[in-house]
């Protein structure tokens, strides 16, 4: 393929800001379709919490607040380094993009690697929906209290009325909604290292950067979407 | 009997001839729009066919008037359609008051059917005509409904909570029974018949063992033996010592619980509270009732239901 | 490209899209969407052959009220094969996979759709999805019927329902590619002069059938998703035991596949737009309200799905509202019909086999309209839902509407896309055969279901044998009919005549290129200057019986 600046308008556009719109709108279509595939966990999460809200609050209390907000500041910063990269390769700065698109990789690394220590926790502690599910409110209770935790009266109605089976629904939950936004982290990672090997051929420009752009906007949904699953799961249920 | 030919099958129910009158209406509206259509297309086919040497058509005119007139007939008809069908539909499905209750669960692939006086039997039910009778339905496994063409009345079964169907037969006779649920392989062959009787014959139907055992007990007093037989009587009898909240009266009425909110004492609330006592404390009692989750199946829970109602002189007997 | 690349010699075969390449790779990597269309239309054929085949069994077995000729676990597996096959590999892609693909970016004057890579993709992930689904049938079936109730789908089937939830969840991305596609590719990449307004009415109910999959698909295909972490990991999000709820996955596949049917309808509406116009030498009566109204119908359809749920428990309010809005979408869907009748009105009206579809689109689909309106009606949903009366209403809607919007396509594109004219003699004939099966067929379950006989009934009640009999009759009709027509249209790909640029002296940019198109549909892009279905005017640059494009040159 020759180098000159058309070389980038595929056979079908009419010229290079048509094309750019068009992957532009194009993303944002398929991130339309995305709002709507968590939409539909979403609408669950919130009929099921509506239903047995002591569940939800104990179903929270046993999440590790300071992994799952470590994890949001994670992200956080990973959002920004791929703006970064973005910026980088539309002022033709290659080498920094690929820098930090390196970071942003690395980062989603963590958020990973955290992940799978707070899903290892929760198969220690049999919270992994199915057979061996088990959860005792009153014992998780008593721990709160050993460790100093001023428990309010809500809270303590909350921990006597739940209901094991539904705090295991919560759990349930839980692993789709984390375990699918894990799945769109990992397929993120996958388009970072394919755009890692097109900056460093070369193959982005001032004049053609459409699938960083495009992936940046991929990538910030994903971040928006834990942005969401953060409070939802682990916040709007403490006291 | 109506046979299969005749535009309308055999009407049993109060509800048959109301739902009827909106069916025939919407076959005759359903006709005459047909017709219409059928008669525009071939009258414009023939009037407007294509002539050799015929001058080109002149486009229609951008104006909408014939699209609103048209829009405006069928607002006010389907808003007719509406109000009428939504009539009938609040009419037969809310029990009247007096209702005889008979318990039905589902399982693949029988019916499971109990009278108030106790008589059970499967995927046949035996009623009185001119009487309204309430069905109390729940399933044991899967979602499956409950059928009765004759009476064009149905309602889906579920795991886990009760659905109400109820109906006043107006003659005596022999109705299908379908489940029109999908629920599995044999599904084509769960039904029966319901089999309407006069109510002497009903009563006469009752006590009759027919070759059918008759059951020594009534679903109230089955519920009092087994209320009885899992100790319930131990904390929720006054003068028990008062670890429970006594039950004359509760059923129907609203209850404070624990954290502050109130509940009414439905069915669906008795039934978690006997399944999952922990999930609802009443205000000032402690947490201390065994979860009865396995211990009791869906005909026995109806039956301890049906007799905690009968302590607040509750609609059965 | 420029012109010169393909000026041939004189005598060389004309080259279009295709005889370029003529190795089988060169159709699999193939990223031309006339050719993405062709595949598409191939795998389609295969997948209604086996759902028809399908249906030819059970109806059999349906002659009589005893069990003859099938077990209950086959009967059940069969129809719920009918099902996912029908719908999910045949009615849903049917006009948007082949004819949309062949069709909007020459209807719009482009060279290709925006994404070419990913929509040769999304035939491949179909292809995914339906071999899934077929191993599923092949490794010994699913019988929870295409809707996957739960918890009988979750917990109690055991049959391959991983399977098949895949398949259907697999094939759902391929909607959603082919959508995005369409919506970017009208929306950024028509012709100069080509305005919203201008547009032909088949890409204004592309484009709503579009926002349609986009917006629906993926809740059915999380939906599908929880149904398979439920079965696979054993979680239990709609089990009744943890206090989940079952009727919640209704909604949630409601949510879905109420809409579903209009993206089985409106492209069929679009079809229905442009060959009423061309055989009534007519522009469409109400333009801007037929444009509108696929819009409309999109939007609303997706607020009503409560209506399949009167009988589910779900609450008498919620109900209420469903039926009501319900009756809303039947209004803009009834002032079509009027819009398409007085097309005719003053027009110059002629017979062609297309036209023979519309007609037939236009008499079935007004029947399953009208009973559209029994099952909205609450109280006599009550009765209805779930009998054989549903199952008339919705074959109406879908084969009647969809099935012969599909055919009219692809008759009236045929001698584009294949360059060829299939024998109209046959072609009449087998359409005749086919309204005429269709209605023995279907007619006789409308008074089946008002008197009780309930869906997916193995065995049934003997008063109801004599319509089973008259149904299975018509369906033998019906298949004749199909049959027919796929020899015809097969012996027309070797024998048919050739085909001019424009056949029927059409309107729409893609008459005004060659028939086959060639590669890049256009030698030079076009320029609109006028409005859709100008039958006032004299057509553009291909008057009939001119010859095509390529051979002029
Ligand atoms: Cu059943
Ligand atoms: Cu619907």
């Amino acid at each position: 393929m020759s180098s000159h600046s058309n070389a980038h308008v595929a056979h079908h556009f009419e010229n290079a800001e048509q094309q750019r719109q068009s992957a532009q709108l194009g993303m944002w279509i398929f991130l339309v379709t995305e709002v709507m595939f968590f939409g539909g966990l979403f609408a669950a999460y919130t009929i099921y919490r509506s239903l047995y809200p002591e569940a939800w609050v104990v179903g929270s209390h046993l999440l590790s607040i300071k992994l799952g907000g470590f994890n949001t500041a994670v992200l956080l910063a990973s959002s920004l380094t791929m703006a970064m990269a973005v910026h980088a390769a539309q002022t033709d700065k290659q080498k920094a993009s690929a820098n930090w698109i390196i970071l942003t990789m690395l980062l989603g690394f963590v958020f990973l690697g955290v992940k799978v220590v707070e899903y290892a926790g929760k198969i220690d502690h049999h919270l992994v929906p199915g057979p061996h599910f088990f959860v005792d409110p009153m014992a998780e209770l008593a721990k709160l209290e050993a460790a100093g935790i001023q428990v309010g009266q809500h809270l303590r109605h909350a921990f006597e009325g739940a209901n094991p089976n539904h705090i295991q629904l919560f759990y349930s939950l839980y692993f789709a909604m984390t375990g699918m936004h894990a799945v769109h982290m990992i397929i993120g990672a996958g388009i970072m290292l394919w755009l890692l090997v097109n900056t460093r051929k070369g193959v982005y420009s001032s004049q053609y950067f459409n699938p960083v752009e495009v992936s940046g906007l991929y990538w910030h949904f994903v971040d928006i979407v834990w942005i969401f699953l953060f409070p939802m799961l682990y916040l709007i249920g403490r006291h | 009997m109506n046979s299969v030919y005749s535009l309308l099958p055999e009407q049993a129910s109060t509800v048959a001839g109301q739902v009827d009158a909106i069916y025939l209406f919407l076959v005759a509206i359903s006709v005459f729009f047909t017709l219409l259509l059928a008669g525009l297309v071939l009258v414009f086919g023939i009037k407007y066919r294509r002539r050799e040497g015929a001058p080109a058509p002149e486009r229609p005119h951008e104006d909408s008037s014939l699209e609103l007139i048209g829009g405006g007939i069928l607002l006010v008809l389907v808003l007719v359609l509406f109000g009428w069908g939504a009539k009938v539909f609040f009419h037969s499905t809310r029990p009247p008051a007096d209702a005889m209750e008979i318990l039905v669960t589902g399982k693949q692939w029988m019916w499971k059917l109990q009278h108030p006086q106790g008589k059970r039997e499967i995927n046949t039910l035996h009623i009185p005509a001119g009487r309204p009778i309430q069905l109390t339905m729940t399933s044991e496994d899967v979602i499956h409904s409950f059928f009765i063409p004759a009476f064009r009345v149905k309602q889906d079964v579920l795991p886990g909570r009760y659905t109400r169907l109820w109906f006043e037969a107006t003659k005596p006779g022999k109705y299908r029974l379908f489940c029109t649920e999908y629920c599995g392989t044999e599904h084509s062959m769960m039904g029966g018949w319901v089999n309407v009787l006069t109510p002497a014959d009903y009563e006469r139907w009752l006590v009759d063992s027919g070759g059918a055992a008759v059951a020594s007990e009534t679903p109230v007093q089955a519920g009092e033996r087994l209320f009885t037989q899992l100790g319930c009587q131990t904390c929720h009898n006054p003068g028990s010592g008062q670890l429970g909240p006594h039950l004359a009266g509760v059923y129907g009425h609203t209850v404070k619980l624990a954290d502050g909110t109130e509940v009414v004492a439905d069915d669906e609330y008795l039934r978690e509270s006997i399944l999952n006592s922990q999930a609802k404390i009443v205000a000032g009692f402690q947490p201390v009732m065994p979860v009865f989750k396995g211990i009791v199946n869906e005909d026995q829970l109806l039956q301890l239901i049906a007799y905690i109602k009968s302590l607040s002189g509750g609609a059965s007997n | 490209m420029s012109a010169a690349d393909t000026q041939l010699a004189a005598g060389d075969p004309p080259k279009h899209y295709l005889n370029n390449g003529l190795t089988i790779r060169s159709w699999l990597l193939s990223v031309d969407h006339k050719r993405i269309a062709i595949l598409y239309l191939i795998s389609l054929t295969i997948f209604f052959l086996l759902g028809g085949a399908a249906a030819a069994l059970f109806r059999m077995d349906l002659v009589t009220p005893e069990a003859d000729v099938l077990q209950s676990e086959t009967y059940n597996k069969l129809f719920t094969m009918h099902g996912i096959v029908m719908i999910f590999f045949f009615l849903v892609p049917s006009i948007p996979a082949v004819m949309g693909n062949f069709l909007v970016p020459v209807m719009i004057g482009a060279k290709d759709v925006a994404f070419p890579r990913l929509n040769l993709l999304s035939w491949y992930v179909f292809m995914t999805g339906g071999l899934i689904a077929l191993g599923a049938i092949i490794m010994g079936g699913v019988d929870t019927g295409w809707t996957f109730y739960t918890p009988y789908s979750s917990m109690y089937a055991n049959s391959h329902v991983i399977l098949a939830v895949a398949g259907a969840f697999i094939a759902g991305f391929s909607s959603i590619m082919t959508g995005l596609n369409f919506i970017v590719t009208i929306q950024k990449m028509r012709a100069p002069g080509l305005t919203w307004f201008r547009l032909p009415l088949f890409i204004w109910a592309m484009y709503a059938t579009s926002l349609v999959v986009i917006l629906g698909t993926p809740v059915v295909a999380i939906t599908l998703v929880m149904i398979f972490v439920e079965r696979f990991f054993g979680f239990g999000i709609f089990d009744p035991a943890l206090g989940g709820d079952p009727v919640l996955f209704q909604h949630l596949f409601w949510f879905y596949s109420h809409p579903a049917v209009y993206i089985m309808i409106l492209p069929s509406m679009g079809v229905v737009s442009e060959i009423i116009s061309c055989f009534s030498r007519r522009r469409l009566y109400g333009y801007t309200f037929v444009a509108f109204s696929s819009l409309a119908i999109a939007v609303i359809g997706f607020f009503v799905w409560g209506h399949h749920m009167f009988v589910s428990s779900q609450s008498v309010y919620a109900g209420l509202v469903f039926s009501f809005l319900t009756f809303f979408v039947a209004i803009p869907t009834a002032i079509k019909m009027l819009n398409w009748v007085m097309t005719m009105y003053k027009g110059s009206v002629s017979f062609e086999t297309p036209m023979l579809y519309a007609y037939g689109f236009l008499g079935l689909f007004v029947i399953g309209g009208l009973t559209g309106l029994f099952l909205s009606t609450m109280a006599t949903d009550i009765h209805l839902h779930d009998t054989y009366f549903v199952v008339a209403h919705f074959h109406y809607v879908m084969v009647g509407g969809g099935v012969m919007g599909f055919l009219g396509a692809l008759h009236f594109w045929w001698p584009k896309i294949i360059g060829k004219l299939y024998p109209e003699g046959w072609a009449k004939f087998a359409a005749i055969v086919i309204f005429i099966g269709f209605n023995l067929t279907f007619m006789p379950q409308f008074q089946m279901g008002y008197h009780g006989m309930p869906r997916r009934y193995h065995t049934y009640a003997e008063e109801f044998q004599v319509f089973h009999v008259m149904s299975t009759a018509g369906a033998t009709v019906l298949g004749a009919g199909y049959l027919i027509m796929a020899a015809y249209l097969f012996w027309s790909l070797f024998k048919g005549k050739k085909a001019s640029a424009n056949p029927w002296d059409a309107r729409g940019l893609e008459w005004e290129t060659a028939s086959p198109p060639p590669t890049e549909n256009f030698l030079e892009t076009p320029k609109v200057t006028q409005d859709a279905y100008a039958y006032d005017m004299p057509s553009v640059t291909c008057p009939p019986g001119a010859k095509s494009e390529a051979e002029r040159v």
